[in-house]
């Protein structure tokens, strides 16, 4: 097991470098404009050249782009995600602020997605081929194809016209007023957890059939046990383990998700954060945010192979 | 020999065609919601390529209409705060999604295939590096990726479809890679090297043709997914920019104080969306128990 997690953080060290490079590079094809933009503000039409020219410098744009890397990486493993272009503020600084409001998402988004999806898509595997089943998957077809941004949309705009209740959109931190916080998540949470829910829905399905068909299911059977231990005991134990893996897959699907929804619902997130930076082409953000999500997700990768093996001792690692 | 390769062809055309013909018959037989899966995809192939004459206006005519009126028999979903059309502005942005999503799913394909044939046959260091590349992109969450690369490259059609298409082939190339890895050790695959085949025929004679079920399931879901994703991008405000009319510019953010006012705005675009985009799932759910046997559930009805 030690041996195996070595080599799983081994195995990470030359992904990291990629997506470094990857998510540096990809910003800094065109920095061209940002300093444009930038010159531009500060006047002096006359002497466009030479502020350019103190701009890129005072960016740390005059050097070769490996440099920049080399910089920008040595910054990153120091803790420093370097400095917004435009207000100058630390970016490890920002995101730490607005983390809490994307956690608390993700977080409530991924039980309303569990308790969406456990239970009917147990309810849809053990009543086979009947009409719940029918229905059930149905369900999760739709939810897997409705796009999120237009329940949200439809949640904003209906009911403000028709009955005139609009969700909250003013952000009010958990600490000051965990009711009215609470109120404000749980419609955007409500939407990503059913919008993920799907595909965990299905797995379910999928896994607890194959676990249904297995010999110890029918010894459980045989023994005379009642069906709820047989489901829960027997079968569900087993069929849950790869849906740990499927909730964990879902994870770019929920930070993708909770862009969307943090946009709608007015949540000073990561994802508005990244909406923000790219709109004003503040590319140190836009490079911070993707090495720490493609980090994130990386390393839960990576806890949730290690979950799957605890869970199931059958797996062994070398 | 050339008796041989004289027959072959022939007998593969008929065969092909009995094949797809097969399929065809056991979707409508066997997948009642396979079969409205494609009847919708059908429909919206055709809109898509008929939009100009199917579409009662034109997709940018001006105060046609009275602005934010609802629908009427004139204009059957109501006109925007400009007083186009809606339902024409509609038909005219399925044939963006049918162009966006067909092409990105073309685009995706033929990476996937490449990456994935080459990774998952030839193996070994070239898999081994290939992967990590593979790995590195898959990390990054796909809007944030997508979106990056749009915001730098300019918003439009064309560089919508092409950060789209090598995104999903680079990420997709994994179910390739693993469709070949399952058949590598196949023992005519051992036949076609005894007999001294060279290695681009074994790819292309031998492995193509049996990774090739994986590979329709997947450029099915890749048109749903890619229509998803661009109506995403699009409503963020960084797809397609105005006038052309997208489903998901048609929700984005910048029109929300219209739908206030005039909701069937928000109403419509998505409605057909989410209609297409779950036809294109259930037709890609029907071709996977269809052409996947492993997925069949256990009952042998596999040809």
């Amino acid at each position: 097991m030690r041996n195996y997690i070595t080599r799983r953080l081994l195995l990470l060290i030359p992904t990291i470098f990629i997506v470094t490079i990857i998510v540096f590079c990809a910003v800094r094809f065109i920095p061209g404009e940002v300093v444009e933009l930038m010159a531009a503000q500060h006047g002096e039409a006359q002497d466009i050249e030479y502020t350019m020219e103190l701009i890129r410098k005072d960016l740390g744009l005059d050097v070769p782009i490996y440099v920049q890397y080399g910089r920008w990486i040595g910054g990153v493993f120091r803790g420093d995600l370097g400095n917004s272009l435009w207000s100058g503020r630390s970016i490890g600084q920002d995101i730490l602020h607005r983390l809490p409001v994307s956690i608390e998402l993700g977080i409530m988004a991924i039980i309303v997605a569990i308790c969406i999806a456990l239970p009917v898509g147990i309810l849809s595997a053990i009543r086979q081929d009947t009409i719940t089943d029918y229905i059930t998957r149905g369900i999760a077809i739709i939810l897997i194809s409705v796009p999120s941004f237009w329940i949200g949309t439809m949640v904003m705009v209906y009911p403000a016209k028709y009955l005139g209740w609009m969700p909250p959109v003013l952000y009010v931190p958990f600490f000051q007023n965990p009711v009215d916080n609470l109120k404000q998540f749980i419609i955007p949470a409500l939407i990503l957890g059913m919008v993920m829910s799907g595909t965990t829905m299905r797995m379910t399905r999928t896994m607890m059939l194959e676990v249904l068909r297995q010999d110890y299911i029918r010894t459980a059977w045989a023994k005379g046990l009642k069906e709820g231990v047989v489901i829960s005991r027997h079968a569900l134990k087993n069929a849950l383990i790869p849906v740990v893996t499927i909730v964990g897959m879902q994870l770019p699907v929920l930070v993708g998700g909770s862009v969307i929804l943090e946009m709608i619902f007015g949540l000073p997130g990561i994802g508005r954060y990244f909406i923000y930076a790219l709109t004003q082409r503040d590319y140190p953000i836009v490079s911070a945010i993707n090495l720490i999500i493609a980090v994130f997700v990386m390393f839960c990768n990576l806890g949730v192979d290690l979950l799957y093996a605890r869970l199931d001792p059958r797996i062994q690692y070398r | 020999m050339a008796q041989l390769e004289g027959t072959f062809p022939e007998e593969k055309v008929s065969k092909a065609r009995s094949f797809w013909l097969d399929v065809l018959v056991r979707l409508v037989k066997e997948k009642p919601l396979g079969t409205v899966g494609g009847v919708i995809v059908l429909a919206l192939l055709i809109t898509g390529a008929c939009a100009q004459w199917i579409a009662p206006y034109g997709f940018n005519d001006i105060f046609v209409g009275p602005r934010l009126a609802g629908p009427s028999a004139e204009f059957l979903l109501g006109c925007d705060q400009l007083g186009r059309d809606l339902l024409s502005r509609i038909i005219y942005g399925a044939r963006v999604s049918v162009i966006v999503g067909l092409s990105v799913a073309g685009i995706s394909l033929a990476i996937s295939t490449g990456i994935g044939i080459v990774c998952g046959y030839i193996g070994g260091k070239v898999d081994l590096v290939g992967q990590r590349f593979v790995d590195g992109i898959m990390c990054i969450p796909g809007l944030f990726l997508m979106l990056t690369l749009i915001a730098i490259i300019g918003a439009g059609m064309r560089p919508i479809i092409i950060v789209l298409g090598v995104l999903f082939g680079i990420v997709q190339s994994r179910v390739v890679r693993g469709a070949v890895i399952g058949i590598r050790a196949n023992p005519y695959l051992e036949a076609a090297r005894a007999i001294g085949c060279n290695t681009r025929r074994i790819l292309l004679k031998h492995v193509l043709p049996n990774v090739l079920a994986p590979m329709i399931i997947l450029f099915t879901i890749t048109v749903g997914a890619a229509i998803l994703i661009e109506a995403s991008i699009s409503f963020l405000g960084f797809g397609i920019p105005p006038p052309t009319p997208t489903w998901g510019g048609m929700l984005s953010l910048e029109g929300r104080r219209y739908m206030l006012m005039a909701p069937h705005l928000a109403l419509w675009p998505g409605l057909f969306l989410a209609i297409v985009v779950w036809g294109i799932n259930m037709l890609g759910d029907a071709l996977r128990d269809l052409f996947d046997p492993r997925l069949r559930g256990g009952l042998g009805r596999y040809r």
